[in-house]
């Protein structure tokens, strides 16, 4: 019976943290949010330098769970570029019998190229412009892997300043087929990227959270620091208790897949819920918490607050999880 | 990750079957009195096996085992799985056991102990006052040294105290040092509650519920108990009764219960024909959330247990989180229930004699969700203990005096 990080998990986690740190301090965030890439390539590379693209390779003895870990950290930093695409690609290519596309495994897993994830049903993608393969996931029309010559990318002006947009249109035959969307692997995948959004919610969540608690214990107002009188502290203790507990459902949901449980497609669909809901709500309560600076451009918060955004609504809102719970569950 | 509990805990749990299977369950016609004999016996035999208290030492009636959570829980899931009976219940075993086993002298534990174990002793809590309740460390009942110095003389109000009426005795806080500053001030005492200096009071409930098995407010009157019964030393009660409180905690959010209730709120939902309802379905599944969240957590705080590892302000959390989606649940209850809601149920608060009870029965859970956020630390109380001990934000002024 284990069921929390060994260290070598941790210290994974911790190289993740470290290399965003040094590579996407708050000042490169500010100056990317305003210039008009769809990726930052040095902290994107450091990232990849790390082995990150590699991770759901079948031998890499590792699985969701840590792919899941290294997403917390992308959104904990609030890191550019299409992690969960990457990630994806990755799992995908893997386990495909597509000579043509199996060609293109080693340079995604290395990182030497980039792909970003297609949700089936949606026109906008993350991080398109700088993309070299676009991985569509579509329960009702299979995977394919699509090369960005096949696409037709048009820029608009993105809400999530971290991991803009671009609207695509893909020919549906584009592209090489992995996986029909009968084949089990279809619906895997997709499960799998409702754990990995789950994850960066997670990690922008708790992020969120204890900006808020740190600003909480400085600011002081009335003589005290503002952490001490028990209405903000009581907002700062559902903020935790939002956040904390579900940490437990990611894993979970992360586990069961890796595990190939039966409930493993629920568990994916219960995380996504729960944790963008959880990752709005935080997001929410923080800018309350911060008063008018967190209402500023400069502070940053903003740049979660527009992450959550994304999270809740890319791969199907949480209402839409829902139901699908609730009919995985025979309800 | 791994939730199997691996292979030495199979061999524990064929073990645990084994024993289980040859010592329960009582054959049909035991009943009544031949009854509680046979499960005072079948606890002995499973004691003796080393099941049941496992944190007791032998020589007071425990099993006296290491402590191992993975076959701790391997007892409890098989005692469930054939509806055997655990350990007996209540405030002894939760409070007053562990806090002996910590402070009490070595009279106390052959004294109280045993007979702890054995269901004869029922312990009732001495702690709030009707002038103390969150601010505990300010009670005011008084005790003073007898002319002798034998005996302490208690005079003053407890109330809030469950199974009250069915206590045979009390532990309780009690202010021997008035000059003392206020947590230096108390002292942490056992009493015998039938005594003529005690009155004792049922206190109905908001559910309905009254007699013998609500809580109950105590009056002492020039009451006495004997100096030897003081646990550890004269003005630190306070700090003996932080064992005690923490062990609470721990009882109270650990169970299976918030799971067992959200698949009847299920099963409600179908009985009343709103479980096609879209926006039912949703907030049930937004309410599942949680109580997922509540379980996987617990697999979390077990897994760092059997590890022994911190696993951090998480543990603080528990307790409000089974409160706060109990409260959602009851929301969601109370719409589904419609009109049943009118009718109150049988045996109100889930106790007594009841016939068969409708979707009104959910008014106990309605009701009894309330208790929850008072009960073993209010809510507003986890929230500051979330965010001072958990998020290591500053302690309230008014309350800086705390430890």
């Amino acid at each position: 019976m284990h069921f929390h990080l060994t260290g070598e998990q941790a210290a994974i986690q911790d190289a993740v943290r470290g290399t965003l740190a040094d590579k996407w301090p708050i000042e490169k965030i500010h100056a990317f949010a305003d210039g008009d890439a769809d990726l930052d390539r040095a902290s994107w590379d450091a990232l990849m330098a790390l082995g990150l693209g590699g991770i759901l390779l079948p031998d890499s003895g590792m699985g969701l769970l840590d792919a899941a870990l290294a997403c917390e950290m992308a959104g904990e930093a609030a890191a550019a570029g299409p992690l969960i695409g990457q990630l994806l690609a990755v799992a995908a290519l893997a386990r495909s019998d597509s000579a043509p596309a199996r060609s293109h495994l080693n340079a995604l897993a290395s990182g030497e190229t980039i792909a970003t994830l297609v949700h089936g049903g949606s026109g906008f993608v993350p991080c398109a412009r700088s993309a070299d393969f676009f991985l569509i996931v579509d329960r009702d029309a299979g995977v394919r892997l699509v090369a960005a010559g096949d696409a037709t990318i048009d820029p608009v002006k993105a809400s999530d300043r971290t991991r803009p947009v671009s609207k695509v249109e893909i020919a549906p035959d584009a592209g090489e087929a992995l996986f029909a969307a009968n084949d089990a692997m279809t619906a895997r995948l997709a499960d799998a990227a409702l754990v990995l959004v789950a994850a960066d919610a997670l990690g922008g969540g708790q992020k969120v959270t204890d900006m808020s608690v740190a600003y909480a214990k400085e600011r002081e107002q009335f003589g005290q620091p503002i952490g001490r009188f028990q209405a903000l502290k009581h907002q700062l203790a559902h903020m935790a208790l939002d956040i904390e507990p579900a940490r437990a459902l990611v894993w979970y949901a992360a586990y069961a897949w890796d595990a190939g449980l039966a409930d493993a497609p629920r568990a994916a669909a219960m995380a996504k819920a729960h944790l963008c809901d959880a990752y709005v709500r935080a997001t929410r309560a923080a800018v309350a918490a911060h008063g008018g600076i967190g209402y500023t451009w400069e502070y940053g918060l903003n740049y979660w607050f527009r992450r959550a955004i994304f999270d809740r609504a890319w791969l199907g809102s949480p209402a839409h999880h829902r139901a699908r719970a609730a009919d995985l569950a025979g309800w | 990750m791994d939730l199997s509990y691996g292979e030495a805990a199979e061999a524990y749990r064929a073990e645990v079957r084994a024993f289980l299977g040859s010592n329960w369950p009582p054959a049909a016609e035991v009943r009544g009195p031949g009854l509680k004999q046979f499960i005072r016996e079948f606890r002995r035999a499973a004691t003796e096996a080393g099941y049941l208290y496992r944190a007791i030492p032998k020589c007071y009636g425990g099993s006296e085992q290491p402590v191992d959570v993975i076959k701790a829980q391997v007892i409890r899931e098989e005692f469930a799985r054939a509806r055997a009976p655990m350990e007996v219940g209540g405030n002894g075993m939760n409070m007053t056991v562990p806090t002996l086993l910590e402070k009490g002298s070595d009279e106390q534990k052959a004294l109280f102990i045993r007979k702890t174990v054995d269901g004869e002793y029922i312990w009732g809590q001495g702690y709030s006052e009707p002038g103390s309740g969150s601010d505990l460390a300010s009670v005011r009942t008084k005790g003073e040294l007898s002319a002798d110095g034998s005996k302490w003389i208690i005079n003053g109000q407890k109330i809030w105290t469950s199974q009250g009426m069915q206590s045979t005795h009390m532990f309780m806080l009690v202010r021997t040092e008035p000059d003392a500053p206020k947590h230096d001030g108390i002292t942490y005492l056992l009493i015998d509650l039938d005594q003529p200096g005690i009155t004792r009071r049922p206190i109905r409930q908001m559910t309905g519920e009254e007699g013998d098995h609500t809580f109950c407010e105590f009056f002492f009157d020039n009451a006495e108990t004997p100096v030897s019964w003081q646990v550890g030393e004269r003005g630190q009660g306070w700090y003996v009764s932080r064992t005690t409180l923490k062990h609470e905690r721990a009882s109270i959010g650990s169970a299976d219960g918030l799971g067992k209730q959200f698949s009847k709120l299920v099963e409600l939902a179908k009985e009343v024909g709103r479980i096609d309802d879209p926006l039912v379905r949703d907030k049930l599944a937004q309410i599942e959330g949680f109580v997922l969240s509540h379980r996987y957590t617990s697999f979390r705080l077990f897994s760092c247990a059997a590890a022994g590892e911190d696993p951090g302000p998480v543990q603080l959390m528990m307790k409000l989180l089974l409160t706060e989606t109990g409260h959602e649940m009851a929301l969601l209850a109370q719409e589904l229930i419609g009109d049943h809601a009118f009718v109150e149920p049988a045996g109100a608060g889930g106790r007594g004699s009841r016939g068969p009870r409708g979707p009104e029965k959910w008014l106990d859970q309605i009701m009894g969700s309330l208790g929850n956020s008072i009960a073993g630390g209010a809510s507003n109380i986890q929230r500051n203990i979330i965010g001072e001990r958990g998020l290591g934000l500053p302690r309230d002024l008014a309350m800086s005096g705390e430890r």
